[in-house]
């Protein structure tokens, strides 16, 4: 079956429709799948070069580096990715994240002796409120994602600066305990990394297993259908904000753990990172389709760019001019793929007039 | 109403519905009672309250008054959930699928079969997909994205969710409005074994050969009212469609005499291909030409490509003989032609802007001096369009979204009208206007006419097509079946043209050209 419908096509082309439909979109489906192979692929070309010209790019410590680059915006990628495939977006991660390290420093300053599961607590749960701030604005109040976390991307900030009132919280007021979290290593694996890895595992499981979590692509594929459908729009979205600000806030304490020094200013500018993460992996910028794993990807391949070039002696400068390609190849695939489908089906669509 | 009381229980009933929407009342004191195993169908003219009435169903809307019964106990519908609880479901002209999603998440969203854990069973919801579609007889794979279906198999996959929850009511609303003939077959076999079963089936079209051939029962609604409802056998389509726009045609057109000059706008075998074909017609200086036809036929898209906003892919567009080119708006305007869009806040208006703003955004540049526009230049224009529209305004500087949807659209006109065309297009010129004002709408096309503009007018109200149009352009499926003069322009000869109806019409010029489907 091809899209070459003609006007005429219509009594004399007897059970046309009901041949299984599969090239289309199952073409479609394939490319899609192509998309995070594609990702991956790149992936693994880019730390072939690296190494190539320089192997101690993924000897131990490289390798130990690398995945460490990639966790927090792992982390941030699949809580943004969650929200994306509602046809919604969360710029005020950056500032969750900001937020979220300092309230942890903050607590060891007060009780030296805090176990890291406190913090860990601690530090989602400042992310968790700000995430319903943001569902609440967004579900309740029906002001668009985009305008409500660019201002709470201003008011978290602000609130984090005058919390800190300039103050610099240094590796040594950290607990021994907790900043060997952020060098410990399981398997040879960062531990830290294995945060990241988790939390892939089940937004991945959840998405994919759960009534809610395929009511989420529904809600960004078509939100009028999904109203028609019954399913609590407002609700969904809320709850993928609360879940984008809870994962923003784990990722603060993870900045914490690695860094160790804090002030005012962590995170800042991640955001537009991670939405390119987000874009880049595969997930439609307009919601319904993608996976957290694909963002994921997405989030590694930006980090690894990062860490690549400067092993590649390519200027730094252009990694951001490699980034901005990346995201223009990634919606460019998008828009082609899209008018194709809506070509074939506007030829399908004859009337028979 | 005739009661016969041998026939199929009644399962569902409304009565005395009543639903607004503001100060239009889109239903006043509807009846309806579906039988177990029966088709019933309803017909209206367009905004005679067909899709009120399938979104109260549907649980979208909540009547403001009146009773539903299922089974006779009383149904309370609050939301799309409890519809779908209540065992209705609806398929709306365009189905409301989610593209992105299989076909089988789309049949089972919200009501996946789960295994431990509640986990989607996945295995098991594409087993019970290609069950369903079995028992429909089409092959569908129940892996692929909805995206790119055709829209009769999109409604396959809606029948296939209805079945799949047991739905005893299904409410399809024009069903067969964008499928080819044998994609209507298909249907009508699905829909006979649907009703076999026993489900109670609302079937809403324009299409009389089908209401006859499906129907046991027919019920007219008119201006939100209901009419009638009578077994098929004892009724005929004439008498249908009078029923369906049997009213008194208001004195609210004032319609001047206007002596018709030379050949202004010429449209020859314009096609573009799936949505309507093989369309010619002229219209001439002081005449104002009306397009009907039901919503689908192709009207809008008609004029949208000859004023270059759709590409056509065959035929010509000629001002004074002059042709344009194809996909140039700017071109078109230049040629003096002008458009009023059909959709005035998506299409016609920035909302935001104020009056005075959006009255001269078509003469930017005759306007501006040395590429600057000045405010005065700007507020001088608006006025004086805005007085002789008579437009109630505060103050030309309030946003245009403030005023009420006639001087709204007053403000639409007055921005084309101040590009002083030759060709004047307006797309359905009062909808959503109170009679006051489209009166004034009427007044003011017709004195454009008078001064010598060719206006073409595509309108769904018959009663503003009989009232104007000094010729009618009747559109069915695409394609342009029938041509009428004022004089022989009636109710019945229109409405039986735009719904395709071969029966012997009681008036009429031209023979009956339809082509194809059905």
């Amino acid at each position: 079956m091809t899209a070459t419908t003609t006007s005429g096509a219509t009594p004399e082309t007897p059970p046309r429709p009901s041949e299984p439909p599969r090239d289309g979109s199952s073409a479609a489906h394939r490319i899609f799948m192509a998309r995070e192979l594609g990702i991956g692929l790149a992936l693994v070309l880019l730390v072939a070069a690296t190494t190539a010209v320089n192997p101690r790019f993924v000897s131990g410590q490289g390798r130990k580096d690398l995945l460490l680059g990639a966790t927090i915006l792992v982390v941030l990628a699949v809580g943004q990715a969650i929200v994306i495939v509602t046809r919604n977006v969360d710029l005020s991660v950056g500032s969750v994240l900001g937020l979220s390290a300092f309230a942890t420093g903050k607590l060891f300053l007060a009780m030296p002796d805090a176990p890291i599961v406190l913090a860990l607590f601690a530090g989602v749960g400042v992310g968790l409120l700000c995430g319903v701030v943001n569902g609440a604005l967004i579900a309740v109040a029906r002001v668009p994602a985009l305008v409500v976390t660019l201002g709470t991307l201003y008011v978290f900030r602000g609130v984090d600066y005058s919390w800190a009132a300039g103050q610099q919280i240094n590796a040594a007021d950290l607990p021994r305990g907790f900043k060997s979290l952020g060098t410990a290593t399981l398997l040879g694996i960062p531990v830290l990394a294995l945060f990241a890895v988790a939390v892939l595992l089940a937004a991945g499981f959840y998405l994919r297993s759960y009534r809610s979590g395929r009511e989420l692509y529904a809600i960004g594929s078509d939100p009028a259908a999904a109203r028609l459908h019954g399913i609590p729009v407002g609700r969904r979205v809320f709850g993928a904000l609360v879940v984008s600000g809870g994962l923003a806030g784990l990722a603060g304490v993870l900045y914490a753990a690695r860094f160790g020094t804090l002030d005012a200013a962590a995170g800042t500018g991640i955001e537009l990172n991670v939405v390119a993460a987000v874009v880049v992996g595969g997930v439609a910028i307009f919601g319904g389709s993608g996976s957290v794993y694909g963002a994921a990807l997405g989030a590694v391949l930006l980090s690894t760019i990062g860490s690549a070039l400067p092993v590649l002696r390519i200027d730094p400068f252009w990694q951001q001019a490699v980034v901005g390609a990346l995201i223009l190849a990634a919606i460019g695939m998008d828009r082609a793929l899209a008018a194709r489908i809506a070509h074939r089906l506007r030829g399908r669509r004859a009337r028979g007039a | 109403m005739p009661e016969r009381e041998e026939d199929a229980p009644v399962l569902l009933t409304m009565s005395d519905v009543r639903k607004s929407f503001g100060a239009v009342h889109a239903l006043v004191d509807v009846r309806l009672e579906l039988r177990a195993g029966e088709v019933h169908a309803l017909v209206g003219e367009n905004g005679a309250g067909k899709s009120t009435l399938v979104k109260i169903l549907a649980g979208v809307h909540e009547p403001d008054d009146g009773v539903l019964t299922l089974d006779g106990q009383p149904l309370r519908l609050t939301g799309p959930a409890d519809a779908r609880a209540a065992g209705i479901a609806v398929i709306y002209q365009e189905p409301t699928l989610f593209p992105d999603l299989s076909v089988a998440e789309n049949i089972f969203m919200g009501r996946q079969p789960l295994r431990g854990l509640r986990r989607i069973d996945t295995a098991l919801m594409r087993r019970r997909a290609a069950d369903l579609f079995r028992r429909l007889g089409v092959h569908l794979d129940p892996d692929r994205p909805a995206r790119g279906l055709s829209i009769a198999d999109q409604q396959l996959v809606e029948i296939a969710k209805a079945l799949s929850f047991d739905a005893r009511v299904l409410v399809m609303d024009e069903p067969t409005a964008a499928l080819s003939g044998v994609e209507v077959e298909r249907l009508f076999a699905v829909v006979r074994s649907l009703r076999e079963a026993g489900a109670a089936i609302l079937f809403i079209s324009h299409r009389f050969e089908e209401v006859f051939a499906l129907a046991a029962r027919i019920t007219v609604l008119r201006d939100g009212r209901w009419v009638s409802t009578d077994p098929v056998e004892a009724l005929d389509t004439a008498q249908v469609v009078r029923r369906m726009v049997g009213r008194e045609i208001s004195q609210l057109f004032p319609k001047q005499e206007t002596s018709v000059g030379e050949t202004v706008l010429g449209v020859r075998g314009l096609t573009r291909t799936g949505v309507f074909s093989d369309v010619s017609f002229e219209v001439h200086r002081g005449e104002i030409v009306a397009l009907a036809g039901l919503v689908g036929a192709g009207r809008s898209e008609v004029v949208r490509a000859l004023f270059g906003l759709d590409p056509y892919d065959a035929g010509e567009v000629r001002v004074d003989g002059v042709r344009l080119p194809r996909g140039r708006p700017a071109a078109a305007l230049a040629a003096g032609l002008a458009l009023v869009p059909e959709d005035r806040r998506q299409q016609g208006l920035v909302m935001e802007l104020s009056v005075e703003r959006n009255a001269t955004l078509t003469r930017r540049w005759p306007l501006a001096r040395f590429g600057l526009l000045g405010r005065r230049a700007e507020r001088d224009a608006a006025r004086t369009w805005a007085d002789r529209l008579q437009v109630k305004a505060g103050r030309l500087t309030d946003p245009v979204s403030t005023l009420s949807g006639g001087n709204q659209q007053k403000v639409v006109l007055a921005k084309w009208l101040a590009t002083e065309p030759r060709v004047l297009i307006v797309d359905e010129p009062t909808r959503g206007i109170d009679v006051g004002t489209k009166a004034e709408v009427h007044r003011l096309m017709s004195r454009l006419a008078a001064d010598g503009v060719a206006v073409l007018m595509v309108s769904s109200e018959l009663p503003e097509v009989l009232g104007m149009a000094d010729r009618v352009l009747v559109m069915h499926e695409g394609r342009l079946v029938r041509e009428l003069t004022r004089d022989a322009a009636d109710e019945e000869s229109v409405m039986l043209a735009a719904t395709g109806t071969t029966g012997a019409p009681a008036t009429g010029i031209s023979t009956d050209r339809r082509g194809g489907a059905a």
